[in-house]
């Protein structure tokens, strides 16, 4: 599987389906998309990276553990909820804010944070399992 | 009633918050930190002290907190004398035990850690204390077990501390279940878990005819956390733990967690003729049985871990008699036990840390070179003694006042609080004297004085031991009175004298007690032998048993195991197919429900083409001749199955299955060549008509299930809600994301965690060794399965909007 053109082309591949999957994301809640899909996206994107030019590549580009990455997921997704009961509204109501940047409005939201949360975890998780699966020698 | 976020909450949340950041502090102070972090239980005993005022008249503070009003379930506090008590004491005793903590771990990589699971824990055992719902009482009463069971097993390269930890969960998180199940009948009974609500109705539960069932599965919750006789052997085990964990959780807080609830339900559960059976047998028993187990012991620390045994037997047996007057005589005791026994763990860490070992026989003489250790030690020992001026003395008379009568049952009571008493001073004196008295002994160490930071606490806390009786007015009156009061269940205003204004038999008794302690404490040595050859001549005891019931367990578990899951995959997947096809096909069948067959639609030529696409899949996948041709193949279905999904406007289903097709190839794949199974897949002709009739039932099946589906007249209330709502309320024109992240939020954080869980089991089944190939065979189906139920998920959700 790892023919010279596969190699090459494999790192702006990932990089534009992790931009894509990012896109898919923040458009999710409009268009066709969010988080889940995101995560997906991401996931296979670093699937191919690390089918193209091997697994430490891939971790080291991560940084983090994918499972951390799932952890912190969750703990984002859990926060979302939270960060209503500070407001003195019940437990994931949904708070939107408007704040203009550079004279663009941009709606900010906790169901974003959440579906960022949602995110995190579906690509940590399948990220972990595809590479885990990936480097059979080490084990 | 109804409040919002107030101070108490904070006051709640405060510990898990420093637990968070505990760590951080470590690593930039050092061992140092300690003086910062003991700043919150410092801050919360402020906070709590405010309280005194109000519930000194025997009045309870309730708040609700309807956090999540879909759910039902508020969180709520009631603060009453009981509640009151016990958070000052977790919170007094745990500002001074982050102290020690920091000098006695000083330098430990771990401290930080450390530091954490304590506060953790004081979280857990303040939240359990002061909660009002029942339910919210067993969440954290679980988090004390598993909090306990990390701070038990914290060395855990040593194979002891690891089974001590495991003993410590199962023992008390199983009397958890029986708690969780107790409390479950409550709410039957009932109509609430509230404590407030039950508090107000004496009577009712002791009238129920479930009253036998909760009570003994509520004694199974307080037994087993409160160390009673047989179940007490996980106590002295968990000394493996660090001495702070030992002088905190297993004596002055949360083991005294059994108690508590005894306390708590004595007005609606007490006060029957069962109650004041059970409770004073098994609590005697264990006084008794506790004490002599510490005779024999010559550690510090295991001495002091029976008697702790013994003591919590103590507060049982003074519970179970439902006098007013022994609950005051339990009630001064238990302040008195945690301010002594807390003092007296911290001396024996302290002269451990020191002089290098915690053997009674082989110390001695340290007076000279730790003389404020010693000073601490024996005003703590006095009080454990139960000599004047100390609390420890008061109690002593109350509960002898208490339970003195002519009368056989009277009798018993006494002579077994009288003995257990006087070997309690046997006990208090080894420890505290031993040690420091005498001739000067060689230690490991050179001994010399401790650091301030392990010094604050058994200071302290032995002052207070002193100071509380001293004071004897103010603390009757603003903690001894109002506490009596809430385990009596009616409103008491005790008067406590230090000294007795006449002679009585209570008086009598105590110098009875501490005469038989003193001759027992001059013969020690002979009675330790004594002790040691009955112990040898019994030669079983329930900590092998505990050893004899694991294994016993892990048989079993073994042979179910290997009668339920032979490891082949192929008979797993036969069964999980077949009854997915009875379970389908059955009801369609048995209650003549069978579709009608519909008229052909009228579709494109290129829907024509999709669904050609598909059958050529199929048709693929039947015909492979490897097995990564198969899986391919059965991809290609997959794909046209999410065109169709484009093509009849489900654009977030499809975007979804196109994915999960993708990655289930891709893992798949990978699966396999990780595998070094045959390239082609052998079937046996028999083997070929078995699953192909299989496949033909589980397909059919579905395909008749959703023709019928779509013939029941469609009800659209839920579509018109979401289609109404969506841009409206949740700013959002995706309905289908808006329901995940918004209206159903909640059952998505519930999937997603799902997603997390599976993900590291499968992680873990991926790293098992090359030689279980099966079960990485399994990871494959188990991965699949995951993704394909979130599309299952995804589609439900879909059908509803």
């Amino acid at each position: 599987m790892r023919t010279v053109i596969f190699r090459t082309t494999a790192p702006y591949l990932t990089s534009l389906m992790v931009l894509f999957s990012i896109f898919v994301l923040l458009r999710g809640h409009n268009e066709p998309g969010g988080g889940f899909i995101g995560g997906l996206i991401a996931a296979s994107a670093f699937a191919i990276y690390g089918v193209a030019c091997g697994v430490p590549p891939v971790r080291r580009a991560l940084v983090f553990h994918p499972m951390s990455i799932a952890g912190t997921g969750l703990f984002i997704g859990a926060l979302a909820g939270v960060i209503s009961l500070f407001a003195g509204v019940p437990f994931f109501t949904g708070l939107w804010i408007y704040p203009s940047i550079f004279g663009v409005e941009i709606a900010l939201s906790t169901p974003l944070v959440f579906d960022i949360g949602v995110y995190l975890v579906v690509l940590g998780t399948i990220a972990s399992i595809a590479l885990g699966l990936e480097e059979r020698e080490k084990l | 009633m109804n409040a919002a976020i107030d101070g108490t909450f904070i006051a709640i949340l405060a510990p898990f918050i420093a637990a968070a950041f505990a760590p951080f502090v470590v690593r930039m102070l050092g061992h140092n930190g300690s003086w910062l972090l003991a700043l919150v239980p410092a801050g919360i005993f402020v906070h709590f002290l405010g309280y005194i005022d109000q519930t000194a008249g025997g009045a309870g503070i309730a708040s609700v907190w309807d956090w999540w009003p879909g759910m039902g379930w508020p969180l709520s506090y009631l603060i009453d004398g009981l509640s009151l008590m016990f958070a000052l004491l977790i919170s007094g005793i745990g500002t001074f035990i982050v102290l020690y903590s920091g000098g006695y771990m000083k330098g430990h990589p771990q401290l930080g850690r450390f530091l954490s699971f304590i506060f953790l824990f004081m979280g857990a055992m303040q939240g359990l204390i002061i909660s009002d719902n029942l339910i919210t009482v067993f969440i954290f009463w679980e988090l004390t077990s598993i909090t306990s069971f990390l701070l038990i097993g914290f060395n855990h390269t040593k194979e002891k501390s690891r089974r001590a930890a495991i003993q410590a969960l199962v023992v008390t998180g199983g009397g958890g279940l029986s708690l969780l199940a107790g409390i479950i009948l409550v709410q039957l009974v009932a109509g609430t878990s509230d404590l407030s609500t039950l508090l107000t109705q004496p009577g009712l539960l002791q009238t129920s005819p479930y009253y036998l069932p909760i009570l003994l599965l509520f004694l199974g919750g307080a037994f087993t956390k409160s160390a009673q006789f047989p179940l007490h052997f996980w106590l002295p085990n968990a000394m493996e733990a660090p001495t702070p964990v030992s002088a905190y959780l297993h004596s002055a807080t949360m083991v005294k967690a059994g108690v508590y609830l005894l306390m708590r339900v004595q007005p609606i559960m007490g006060d029957t003729l069962i109650w004041s059976i059970i409770l004073p047998i098994f609590g005697g028993l264990t006084l008794i049985v506790g004490t002599l187990l510490a005779v024999r012991q010559t550690d510090l620390k295991l001495m002091l871990a029976y008697t702790t045994v013994a003591s919590l037997g103590l507060l049982v047996m003074l519970v179970g008699t439902s006098n007013t007057i022994a609950i005051q005589g339990a009630v001064i005791y238990l302040l008195a036990h945690s301010l002594f026994k807390g003092a007296l763990f911290m001396v024996a860490g302290l002269v451990d840390h020191e002089a290098g070992t915690r053997d009674v026989t082989k110390l001695g003489g340290l007076a000279k070179a730790m003389p404020i250790t010693f000073g601490a030690g024996a005003l703590a020992a006095l009080s454990m003694a139960g000599l004047p001026p100390f609390i420890g003395f008061v109690a002593k008379e109350e509960l002898y006042l208490g339970i003195w009568g002519t009368e056989l049952p009277f009798l018993a009571l006494t002579i077994t609080a009288v003995i257990g008493n006087a070997l309690m001073l046997v006990i208090g004196f080894a420890v505290a004297f031993k040690p420091f008295l005498g001739a000067k002994v060689e230690t490991p160490k050179a001994a010399h004085e401790g650091p301030v930071l392990m010094l604050a606490g058994p200071v302290v806390l032995s002052l207070c031991g002193l100071a509380s009786a001293l004071f004897l007015h103010w603390t009757s009156v603003h903690l001894l009175g109002p506490m009596a009061s809430s385990v009596a269940g009616t409103v008491l205003e005790p008067e406590f004298h230090l000294f007795p204004s006449a002679i009585k038999a209570n008086l009598i008794l105590s110098l009875i007690t501490v005469a038989i302690g003193l001759i027992l404490f001059f013969r020690l040595a002979s009675l330790r032998a004594a002790m040691d050859r009955v112990l040898r001549a019994i030669g079983w005891g329930p900590d092998l048993g505990f050893d004899q019931f694991m294994s016993g367990l892990v048989l079993l578990s073994h042979r179910v195991i290997r009668l339920i899951q032979p490891g082949q995959m192929n008979l797993y997947m036969k069964v999980a197919f077949a009854a997915t096809a009875a379970a389908v096909l059955l009801p369609l069948i048995l209650l003549d429900e069978l579709p009608d067959w519909p008229e052909m639609p009228q579709m494109l030529f290129y829907e024509w083409g999709v669904l050609a696409i598909a059958v050529i899949g199929l048709a693929a996948v039947l015909n492979a001749n490897n097995r990564l041709t198969a899986i391919a193949a059965l991809g290609i279905q997959g794909f046209a199955v999410a065109l169709l999904f484009m093509l009849f406007g489900a654009p977030d289903l499809s975007f979804t299955q196109f994915m999960v097709e993708t990655l289930s190839v891709v893992i798949l794949a990978l699966v396999m060549t990780r595998l070094s199974l045959y390239q082609k897949d052998h079937r046996s002709v028999g083997r070929t008509i078995v699953d192909g009739t299989l496949a033909v039932a589980v397909g059919g099946g579905f395909f008749l299930l959703l023709l019928s589906v779509t013939q029941q007249p469609f009800n659209s209330e839920l579509s018109d809600f979401f289609r109404e709502h969506s841009v409206a309320i949740a700013h959002g024109r995706n309905i289908v994301n808006v329901i995940l992240v918004d209206f159903r939020g909640v059952d998505t954080l519930g999937e997603i965690a799902v997603v997390a869980i599976a993900g590291l089991a499968i992680l873990a089944l991926i790293r098992l060794r090359p030689k279980r190939k099966l079960d990485a065979l399994a990871v494959a189906d188990n991965s699949n399965a995951s993704v394909k139920a979130n599309v299952k998920i995804a589609q439900v959700q879909e059908t509803t909007s």
